[in-house]
Formats: C-alpha cells, structure tokens, sequence
C-alpha cells in the first residue's frame, strides 16, 4: 500500500465526513489523486464502510449492547471459518471476532431488546450443532467507542488569545 | 506617599497581545472564534499526566535540587544528544526552569552589562526585549523581511552589530512567524557570531515542530557551543504549557551563574512536572509525532485558505501559525485584527503585536481542530472579501 493511502486512511478513520478537497489540501495531495485512491480502496474493500458513532443513551431507545462469549467444537476439514459464517449472516449480530484464550468466538450484538438478545441465543446461537457453551455479558456504560470518549468531557479552559 | 515604582518597569511597554485579550474577554461571546492562542490544543499525553499524577500519590512534593533532578538532566542531556547533536554534560552544563520564559530572563541577567547590546530579530515572542531592558541591556531589533521568509540574513546581522554588540537572540523556529532557519541559513550568522565575539541565546522551544525540514540548532555548528545558551521548554512539543518547564543547555561558566539567580528567585522548577517531564523524554516521541503530523495537516490548510482568499502568504515551515499578509487591504494590523472579531467573531493577533516590522501581517495559530479552522477561515474570507468589495468602489 502507497503512503498517501495510509495517510487518507489515518484521517479519515477518525473523520469520514471530510471532503475530498480538504483531504487533498490537508496532505498536500492532488484531489484527483486522493479520489481515485479512496475509490480504489472502496472496491478492494480496505474501506468497509462509512459509519457513525452514536451515544444511544442520549436518545429516548431503550436497547442493550450483549457480548457473547460461544465456545465451539470446530469441524474437521472446515475449521472455525464456516461456523463463524454460520453466526455472522445472522443479521441481529453486528460483531464476530475469533479469539485466543478460553473461548473461540466472541459474539456482539448492538441495538436490540434484552427479550430479543436472549431469543437470539436460546433458538438460534445455542442450538448451532458445534456450539458447546455460551456466556453472555450485557454492557452497562459505554465510555468510549472507536477511540471516541462518549461521556462527559470539559470544553477547553484555554485563554482565547496567549502569546 | 513617595512613588512606590521602578522607573524601569513603568517604563515598559505592557504586551501588544494584551490589547486583544482585553477585547476578547469584554466581549464574552461564546460565538467568537479564536485562532490567537499561542499553546497546543492538544491534552498532555495521558501517559505523561499519569506520572504527574504518580509522583503526587508517592508524597514527591519536596523540593528538588536547584538545577532539577539529576534524572531529568540526564534525559533533557540524551533528547539534546538525539535531537540537535550537541552534548551536554548533566551535572554542570544543564539547568531546569520555570517554562523557557525563565530561561530567557535569567540568560540575560546572567550576562548582560549596562549598556550591552542585545540584537533581537522581530517579529518575534514578546519577552525579550523587556528582559533585557530589565537587566540594564540595551535592544537593538533587527526588522526581518517577508521576502526572505522572515530569516536572518548575514547582511542584517552585519548591519546592526557595533562595538557594544554583546548578545544574538535567535528565536527559531519562529513565533509568529513560522519562520525556520536551515543549516545553510545558519552558517553565516554562526560566522558572524565567532568573528564579532557574540554570545547567542538560542530560542528553540518549537524545535520539535517542523515541518518537511530538520531543525537544526546553531550550537550544533562548529565552534557554536561554547558561545551559546540553548533554551527549550516542554510546553509545545509535549503539550505541557501548564506545568511550566523549560531548561536550559550552555557552558558551565554561563550556566553556573544563571543558576545563580534561579537559586534566589526561584528555588527549582515544580517537582511535579519533573517528574512527568522524565515520562515526556523517555516515551514521548510518539506522541509527538502524531500532534506533529496533525498540525502539518493544519497548516497545509491554513496557508491553502488564505491563498485562496488572495492573501499572499509565505509558508511556513515551524511552529502553529502561520504570517498572512494584508497589505493588500489598505488596514493596519490593528484595525484588521479588531475589525474582523466585531464583524465576524475571529480573533487572530495583530503582527504588530510582536514588534513594528509584523505590521502588515497576522499571526494565526492552527492550533485547532480542523472544524474550528474552517468554520473561521470561513468568516475570514467573508471579511476580506467584503474589504476588497469596499476599497474597489471607492476607488
């Protein structure tokens, strides 16, 4: 990967709204250049997505963030990929990691009720074949996401003008 | 009662930038945007404040040694080895202060005599001058030129040495102007300082912030270090402007008496921020890069917006501002300045502010995010545009 599409990325994996042009001017590039290489790394898919952070306890939603620890007994030939496939084309789960330590997968799910969570588990995660145990964890306060501090901070007590 | 007062010190000028703090604070309108601030926007490194923290927790709240803790100088001693390739020796050539302000206070007491010559390039940081006034020095400013970058040239140095000629203030990189000075740049003005026997005190507090180009410090030149007192501080590099610590690099015959005076006046620099400084020099460097690489990204911004705006604006290649000129407009620096925060709600600083040649100019700090940039070069070039509409009908 060239310099210039490491530099687009450290920018904007912190601010996707930026434009183009302010891209190109804050690196020193030519915006041609700069919208062919985040078009280029669209379609390989080194950019998956633009997305928002959201603190949810600001709004009136009532849902909860679950953490599910599933421990598998992995299948000859296929290994942990295809179980893994078997989990993440559940549309309810926003997040599957495959871990070291004392269990395989690590299971999330955003944005949903706690009677919708535990449905999930119970009729669809548990009765997966080769899943043996599962151990979930309900968050109970988000204080950052995505290097992103979402409770309360100070605005800034700088002086307005200092030598 | 009889006059309580030093004449001395009535007769100092109170600082230019006062002026618009003034008007900022009257004000009190949370919809001002300022782009006047002279320190980073960015927090301590939580690593940093951590050991501050630590420190405090452990009961170190003792003094330290005058010159600060050995430790401290053993670190300031490699960061100046690594960094600038000149050798220190902790224990006798390396003091720690409060802030690089003090360094430069006390460097001037610690060699001026009344009537010496002290030669200070302007624009620049607004102490020198009253410092040395305060210790019996005589200023002579040399205005620097936009057309050369705001350098120093050899030919301007020539021009204001005389046989009273004591000391060169070398503020670089540049506070207001961005301004930095390459080795090729330096070479002469070392030259110079050798043949006419001048002491330099080297500012170098945003050494750590230049862009596309190395700093480089003259007491790395040849037959430079025994002529010069080298300051630097850990408020920019590491955002540490509230902690208050500078330190100063020169030889011992210098820095022996300098310590002198922060002995009576100051005792040692706060234990506490020595503690995180030590942090600061051992596991800093990355986030100093990281701020580095943000402020590029700014100024990159910057410079474009006020091009764009048809200002003309040299590029700058250190510090956080950067030097627009406005001669174009037909205002003072002044005038401009309060202009634009009544009728748009930007408060930048007047050139004027760090000495007479910075009239014609504006130091804007790009130290903020890239929002509150644009939001303000927004309402700047809605200004400027106004002024151009207006002088073009009256003429």
């Amino acid at each position: 990967m060239n310099e210039m599409k490491e530099k687009i990325l450290s920018v904007i994996e912190k601010n996707s709204k930026i434009s183009v042009k302010d891209l190109a001017v804050v690196l020193g590039e030519n915006e041609d250049d700069v919208a062919r290489a985040i078009a280029e790394m669209e379609e390989d898919e080194t950019i998956c997505g633009y997305h928002t952070i959201i603190n949810w306890d600001k709004t009136n939603r009532d849902r909860v963030v679950a953490l599910i620890e599933v421990c598998v007994t992995p299948q000859r030939s296929r290994g942990f990929d295809h179980l893994a496939e078997r989990i993440y084309n559940f549309p309810e789960v926003d997040t599957v990691y495959l871990m070291s330590g004392s269990y395989d997968f690590c299971v999330m799910l955003e944005g949903k009720t706690l009677r919708e969570v535990s449905r999930f588990i119970s009729e669809k995660l548990s009765t997966l074949e080769s899943v043996t145990s599962t151990a979930t964890h309900f968050v109970l306060k988000k204080y950052k996401d995505h290097g992103t501090v979402m409770v309360h901070q100070n605005k800034t007590e700088r002086q307005p003008i200092v030598p | 009662m009889r006059n309580p007062l030093s004449d001395k010190v009535i007769a100092m000028k109170p600082s230019g930038i006062r002026k618009m703090f003034d008007i900022v604070a009257e004000m009190n309108d949370p919809d001002v945007v300022s782009l006047g601030v002279g320190e980073p926007d960015f927090d301590t490194p939580w690593h940093i404040r951590e050991e501050g923290i630590y420190s405090l927790e452990k009961g170190r709240t003792f003094y330290t040694s005058n010159a600060g803790l050995i430790d401290l100088k053993k670190e300031i001693s490699s960061y100046t080895d690594r960094k600038c390739g000149v050798n220190y020796d902790p224990s006798s050539e390396i003091m720690v202060t409060v802030g690089g302000s003090e360094a430069i206070d006390i460097a001037m007491r610690a060699m001026i005599n009344p009537g010496d010559e002290v030669i200070v390039p302007e624009p620049c940081y607004v102490s020198y001058q009253p410092c040395a006034l305060l210790a019996d020095g005589v200023v002579v400013t040399i205005p620097l030129q936009e057309k050369n970058e705001f350098k120093l040239t050899s030919e301007e140095l020539m021009a204001a040495i005389t046989p009273k000629t004591k000391i060169l203030v070398l503020p670089f990189p540049n506070n207001p102007t961005g301004s930095v000075m390459t080795r090729e740049d330096l070479e002469p003005i070392a030259k110079i300082c050798i043949d006419n026997d001048i002491i330099v005190i080297s500012d170098e507090i945003y050494s750590a912030l230049t862009y596309e180009t190395e700093h480089v410090s003259i007491a790395s030149l040849p037959g430079m270090r025994e002529r010069t007192v080298m300051i630097n501080g850990f408020s920019k590099a590491f955002a540490m402007t509230g902690w208050r610590l500078g330190y100063a690099c020169a030889p011992e015959l210098i820095l022996r008496q300098m310590l002198k005076i922060h002995q009576f006046a100051i005792m040692c620099a706060p234990t506490t921020s020595q503690y995180a400084a030590i942090e600061a020099l051992r596991n800093g460097d990355d986030d100093v890069d990281m701020m580095k690489e943000s402020y590029n990204q700014r100024r990159r911004f910057l410079v474009y917006a006020f091009r764009e705006m048809g200002l003309h604006c040299f590029e700058p290649f250190g510090a956080f501002y950067v030097f627009p000129s406005i001669k174009g407009l037909g205002m003072s620096s002044d005038d401009f300045a309060a202009a634009l925060l009544r009728e748009e709600k930007v408060a930048v600083v007047p050139g004027t502010a760090f000495g007479d040649s910075g009239e014609g100019f504006l130091r804007v700090s790009y130290a903020y995010s890239l929002d509150e940039l644009k939001t303000a070069t927004d309402r700047i070039a809605r200004f400027v545009a106004r002024v151009q509409a207006l002088r073009k009908l009256k003429k």
